[in-house]
């Protein structure tokens, strides 16, 4: 996985609660096997004025000026700023390959549904949830200069304004030491692989219609 | 001498998974039941062949196909290229892998949260994983289950385990008894438009009380199945002789020499008296009225005698221009009562309610009546072959098709609209599924989220009536 330390980048302000996981990525999308690509839908139906199709060049489709994706002052914004309860809905992961194909590396929002919280962690893309406050002063700074940068800085968990405010935030140390050193998550379970199989062993006796 | 202290269901089913404690916030967590689907898993399979690995106990899987599979003409096979790839993909990936799966045209294929339980793959105290978020279904049984990504789908493949955080508890006591009409799904509907659609996020929620005792299995699973819908990965049922009745003599149930050994455990799976949760929640169920969502957002619901509430009543800013963007979207006007909305179509399946009780609710509604001439289509997709074949066995097919309401093949539909069933542009349709956002059953697609009887009333009728009075 690729690791995650510190970024300093723009930031995308999406500006309304409840953003779901068929908004990130519509349904159409998820008939692909692969898990790149996904970029150019990334909030398809707010982001071109024509459906489209895994079969549609989206370069022939007509983007919603109106949209802030497509405002060319947030060109190569690589952090997210939403609001509360994003990713909610469906589990699909390609939500965050979504994000991540179209060159986004963190998501910054009051709160997070669970499964995409977790979805995030296993691609080396930072979610951090901060209070309602300091979410409304990063959409202020951005909104009052799109070319505002925000760093992200995991070891130190703070998340730091041009202004010099910081804002500290919590995080899991498990998803902090994973993202940080870029581990493979399956890798190190399989070092228990001993405990599992003794797990088994002793569930077989408890439990042996499980093994049946 | 010491007593034990109190324990939650929670408590139980993820003490009994436990392989290691990492003592940093997460817990190795072992997983007795994996159920595959085509859309989640293809990307996993191929992490596993690129790393080299392979599942770690077969029998814990089982695949079927459903997201993207046709509800007519199934034996034509799938007209679309690239749906039909993603099929060909499961097949080829469990064949690969020796991963058990029902084939499309297997009368046991169905929606994975329908075909899982109705097998007894599916059973009290297990813990339960599925890439797709309405796993929270089979909480109904008693069992941990919650839906995951890809990333996951693959971990526990590879591992038959799950590196988890243990998630805060919530009961929602719902006290007396719910009043004719109301179901399942209205209580978990209105338990959302209660709490909100973040009320559940970082808990795993038990419901309880007299209302939830009373539901049928079938009706536990349609609450349990929109315990995401709240925000809540995972939803619980304590097991009761209903739970055990509804596993017996399923094909992957204990077989005789276990059952009694599993009976007496799955009789523990409660929450002691006294266990002590993170929230407490009390809902009088008699105060409960068949529900109706208005905008694209499962807590943008009310009683079906309310009205299209005002975005000027909201004092939160955000909310407030939410509740803008919804009605816009959904082309309502403030204070139209609910009765008054015109509906264009009429979807009732859904993992959340396509099984046997659904389509016979429904078909009690719709016996001898027609559907409204303006309502141009009315489809009923059971859940599985095999509640195709129960419903074809009691004539409920002949009583939606004298009312004009077409029988579909099992599958996912219209509830996602990856196959070909899907709302048109600014269509208007009573769905018995689990989400309302915007485009989720179509681009344009609007949706109100109904129960079975509900949207079958609304077919007949040509716009939203209380069931409890139709």
């Amino acid at each position: 996985m690729r690791a995650f330390t510190q970024l300093t980048a723009k930031a995308l302000p999406l500006d309304r609660p409840n953003v779901d996981t068929d908004a990130i990525i519509p349904k159409q999308y998820l008939k692909s096997i692969k898990r790149t690509g996904f970029g150019p839908f990334l909030f398809d139906d707010w982001r071109y004025l024509d459906p489209g199709t895994l079969d549609i060049d989206p370069a022939t489709r007509r983007p919603n000026p109106d949209f802030v994706l497509n405002d060319p002052r947030h060109a190569g914004a690589q952090i997210l700023l939403a609001r509360d309860n994003f990713g909610c809905g469906s589990s699909r992961e390609h939500a965050v390959w979504a994000m991540d194909d179209y060159g986004l590396r963190a998501v910054i929002a009051p709160s997070f549904a669970d499964i995409f919280f977790s979805n995030c962690f296993k691609n080396g893309f930072l979610p951090v949830a901060l209070a309602e406050d300091q979410v409304q002063a990063l959409f202020d700074v951005v909104n009052a200069d799109a070319s505002a940068e925000i760093t992200l800085d995991l070891p130190a968990q703070q998340v730091r304004l041009p202004d010099g405010r910081r804002f500290g935030f919590d995080i899991n140390p498990h998803h902090k030491h994973n993202l940080i050193e870029g581990l493979d998550e399956i890798g190190l379970t399989l070092q228990n692989a001993d405990a599992i199989k003794a797990y088994e062993a002793q569930r077989q006796q408890q439990a042996p219609w499980l093994f049946a | 001498m010491p007593t034990q202290t109190p324990q939650t269901l929670y408590d139980k089913v993820w003490n009994a998974h436990v392989v290691t404690d990492a003592g940093d916030g997460s817990a190795l967590i072992y997983i007795d039941r994996h159920l595959v689907h085509e859309v989640t898993s293809p990307q996993a399979f191929d992490g596993l062949r690129i790393n080299g690995r392979k599942p770690w106990r077969l029998a814990a899987n089982l695949a079927v196909p459903d997201h993207n599979v046709p509800t007519v003409n199934r034996a034509g096979g799938i007209a679309d290229p690239i749906s039909r790839a993603q099929l060909d993909a499961l097949d080829s990936n469990c064949a690969e892998f020796g991963i058990t799966k029902f084939d499309l045209m297997d009368v046991r294929q169905g929606i994975v949260h329908v075909m899982g339980p109705e097998q007894g793959a599916t059973l009290p105290g297990m813990t339960v994983v599925c890439g797709d978020s309405h796993t929270s279904t089979h909480g109904a049984f008693g069992a941990l289950a919650f839906g995951i990504g890809t990333s996951e789908v693959e971990h526990a493949l590879a591992t038959q385990t799950l590196v988890l955080k243990k998630a805060k508890s919530m009961l929602i006591r719902v006290n007396g008894h719910v009043g004719p009409g109301v179901t399942g799904k209205d209580i978990t509907l209105a338990i959302i438009g209660r709490l909100g659609t973040a009320g559940g996020t970082g808990f795993v929620v038990e419901y309880a009380g007299e209302a939830i005792e009373d539901l049928s299995m079938e009706g536990r699973m349609t609450l349990c199945n929109m315990a995401i819908e709240g925000g809540a990965r995972a939803g619980l049922v304590a097991v009761d002789d209903k739970t055990i009745a509804y596993v017996k003599g399923r094909p992957f149930a204990p077989k005789a020499v276990h059952w009694d050994a599993a009976v007496a455990y799955w009789k523990t799976l409660k929450s002691d008296p006294g266990a002590v949760f993170d929230k407490v929640i009390e809902i009088d169920a008699a105060e409960i009225a068949p529900q109706v969502t208005w905008g694209t957002s499962p807590e943008m619901v009310g009683p079906v005698t309310a009205r299209v509430p005002d975005p000027a009543t909201a004092t939160d800013p955000v909310k407030r221009s939410g509740m803008e963007k919804a009605l816009a979207y959904m082309g309502l006007t403030a204070n139209t009562p609910i009765e008054q909305i015109r509906i264009d179509k009429v979807f009732i399946g859904s993992c959340t309610n396509s099984r046997i009780e659904d389509l016979r609710a429904a078909a009690q509604v719709v016996k001898g009546r027609k559907k409204a001439d303006s309502v141009m289509l009315a489809m009923v997709v059971p859940g599985s072959g095999l509640v195709k074949q129960q419903a074809e066995a009691e004539g409920l097919d002949r009583i939606f098709l004298e009312a004009g309401f077409e029988w579909r093949e099992p599958g996912c539909s219209m509830c996602l609209a990856m196959n070909a069933d899907r709302l048109e542009p600014g269509e208007r349709c009573a769905s018995t599924s689990n989400r309302n956002f915007e485009g989720r059953q179509g681009q344009g697609g609007r949706t109100h989220l109904v129960s079975p009887a509900m949207a079958a009333a609304a077919g007949i009728a040509g716009h939203f009536v209380d069931v409890r009075s139709f």
